[in-house]
């Protein structure tokens, strides 16, 4: 038996969801980068059940490119996080308030 | 399927690319050479020149390659002029202020060699897959740019801002773009546009959402408003030459990409006229509004560009070779004076405790007489007054909305036209009727800056006088991809 594709919808959809929603409530930068990391990996796996289900390869081929896009999002993330800690000694977003928000 | 080996593969059409690219990994390694370091900024000119050559020899001549990922067109080589010309006068301002400011670092130059590349990638794409590398390598150098003054405080806050923001627009933007390959079963935008009519009950749903999800993409990356709250705070925080870069380049690329996937890819969908009607109004109405209250001349600039952006959505809601030509023209003029707006900036805030609010200018009439006419000239051109060609490029995009029966849209955007006069009035009030309390620091002017003004200032007027070549220029570029 194959799963259907909606199967993998539902659950990219829900992952999208749980991402959105960390980015939106969390206050810790540590999280926020993971919920977005989150989102980006739903997309993945949208484009990998879109693909397999249409039969093509583009999907496939495009994953990889997002994946190398992710870890160079990643990085620059994380050496931000590490600056703003060096200076504030805090990742909590609600001390960043020099700028209006 | 891609047959690989019918695939063309032809450097030609990415050569403008590929020598951003090489000057941007040269600077990187003569960079921290003791003998070479002083050539960064020589080099990143000298790439943006060939760049601009090369992008020159392709006008004129369309061409496709990689499978159809890389598509050179007119279209694109006015956008790709735009970005080489932004990031030539960004390195030309930025040399003074980042030597007074500690930051003359290699990697500033090779970050926007980089950069510059990922919007002309963008500018270029008919390809969904394409236009997100693009918008990628766009990106990552801004978030970095944006932190660039790694010990200040309100740099890095919009560094990671910008980062947050940015990145999660991205997830929104590719998930778009992959609802979209399951509707049609492809990325190309051409031949999306053909399966349109073959979409099943099913594929509609996922066709619509993802339409949405990449209009919420964009959305973030060109500041329209209910995703604009970043703005303001990125272009505060950032150091004064990346926010002039910020507000030029990447939002002209991200309208290249608008206009190319809404204007034509998508032009037949009917749910997006009222929806660019909507996002039109309400970005041009809280830009302006919400500028009028503003004591940070930068922060001003951010919700003016903010309401500059709401002006171009009327050009995309009018649509059509009239709509797109006239967007294409706005965005040129808007370059040209909100650049000469952010050098006369940079020559207040490189003054010894120099700051970005409207106190700094107080007094500078006496002092500088020519500079606050200069200042008053790009503010006239920022309100859009004649003879300066912000009247220009506001004009062509309201004829062209009054043309395809957009009588209110057209209303509101002259009534938040006058609504704006009154912020942009104030700085030249601020600077030519209030005293300075304290004794008036010495401005430096390098030639560097003075040429960018030079420049700056004679865009503005003459092509607020003799609008007619660049109007072509811009219509003609449309007729080779329509």
């Amino acid at each position: 038996m194959t799963v259907p594709i909606d199967a993998y919808l539902v659950v990219g959809a829900g992952l999208f969801g749980i991402g959105v929603i960390g980015v939106l409530v969390s206050r810790n930068l540590i999280i926020l980068l993971m919920s977005v990391e989150l989102m980006l990996n739903a997309a993945n796996l949208a484009l990998i059940a879109f693909s397999r289900a249409l039969n093509l390869m583009d999907g496939h081929a495009f994953v990889f490119l997002v994946l190398t896009i992710a870890a160079a999002e990643a990085s620059v993330g994380l050496a931000m996080v590490i600056t703003l800690y060096r200076n504030h000694d805090t990742v909590n977003i609600d001390r960043f308030s020099i700028l209006k928000w | 399927m891609i047959d690989i080996s019918t695939a063309v593969i032809d450097f030609g059409l990415i050569a403008p690319e590929i020598s951003l690219v090489a000057a941007a990994f040269i600077i990187l390694i003569i960079g921290y050479t003791k003998r070479l370091g002083k050539f960064c900024a020589l080099t990143a000119l000298l790439g943006i020149f060939v760049s601009f050559y090369y992008t020159l020899i392709q006008y004129g001549n369309p061409g496709s390659g990689f499978s159809g990922m890389v598509t050179s067109d007119d279209f694109g080589v006015v956008f790709r002029m735009i970005f080489l010309v932004t990031a030539l006068l960004t390195i030309l301002i930025a040399q003074n202020y980042l030597s007074l400011k500690r930051l003359n670092k290699p990697e500033f130059y090779a970050l926007i060699c980089f950069s510059t590349m990922g919007m002309m990638v963008m500018a270029n794409s008919t390809d969904l897959v394409v236009m997100f590398l693009g918008l990628e390598i766009m990106s990552v150098p801004l978030y970095v740019m944006a932190g660039f003054a790694r010990r200040n405080l309100a740099s890095n806050e919009s560094g990671i801002k910008y980062f947050i923001m940015g990145a999660f627009a991205s997830a929104f933007l590719l998930m778009g773009i992959a609802f979209i390959f399951g509707a049609s079963g492809t990325t190309d935008l051409k031949r999306i546009i053909a399966d349109l009519s073959y979409l099943s009950e099913f594929s509609h749903f996922y066709f619509y959402s993802g339409i949405a999800m990449i209009l919420i993409g964009f959305g973030f990356k060109v500041g329209v408003v209910p995703f604009h709250s970043w703005v303001p705070d990125v272009y505060q925080g950032a150091p004064t030459p990346i926010t002039a870069f910020f507000s030029v380049g990447p939002k002209a690329a991200g309208f290249a990409v608008l206009l190319r996937v809404f204007s034509f890819g998508f032009a037949e969908v009917e749910i997006l006229e009222p929806t660019f009607w909507v996002l039109a109004v309400v970005t041009m109405t809280v830009g302006n509004v919400l500028a009028l209250r503003q004591n940070n001349i930068k922060r001003m600039l951010a919700y003016s560009s903010i309401a500059h952006a709401g002006y171009i959505l009327i050009a995309l809601t009018a649509g059509g070779i009239e709509g797109v030509s006239s967007a294409v023209f706005y965005l040129i003029a808007y370059a040209l004076f909100n650049f000469g707006a952010f050098t006369v900036i940079i020559m207040m805030e490189s003054r010894s405790g120099g700051t970005t609010e409207f106190s700094e200018l107080k007094g500078l009439l006496k002092v500088h007489p020519y500079l606050t006419s200069i200042l008053a000239l790009f503010m006239f051109a920022l309100a859009g007054f004649p003879p300066t060609v912000g009247f220009i490029g506001k004009f062509y995009i309201f004829s062209a909305a009054l043309k395809n029966g957009f009588i209110w849209l057209t209303l509101i955007g002259v009534m938040n036209s006058f609504i704006s006069v009154y912020y942009y009035l104030r700085v030249i009030k601020v600077s030519c009727f209030e005293d300075s309390d304290s004794e008036f620091a010495p401005m430096s002017m390098t030639p560097a800056l003075m040429f960018v003004l030079f420049i700056t200032i004679l865009g503005t007027l003459g092509l607020g006088i003799f609008p007619d070549q660049i109007l072509e220029f811009s219509k003609t570029a449309l007729f080779a991809f329509l």
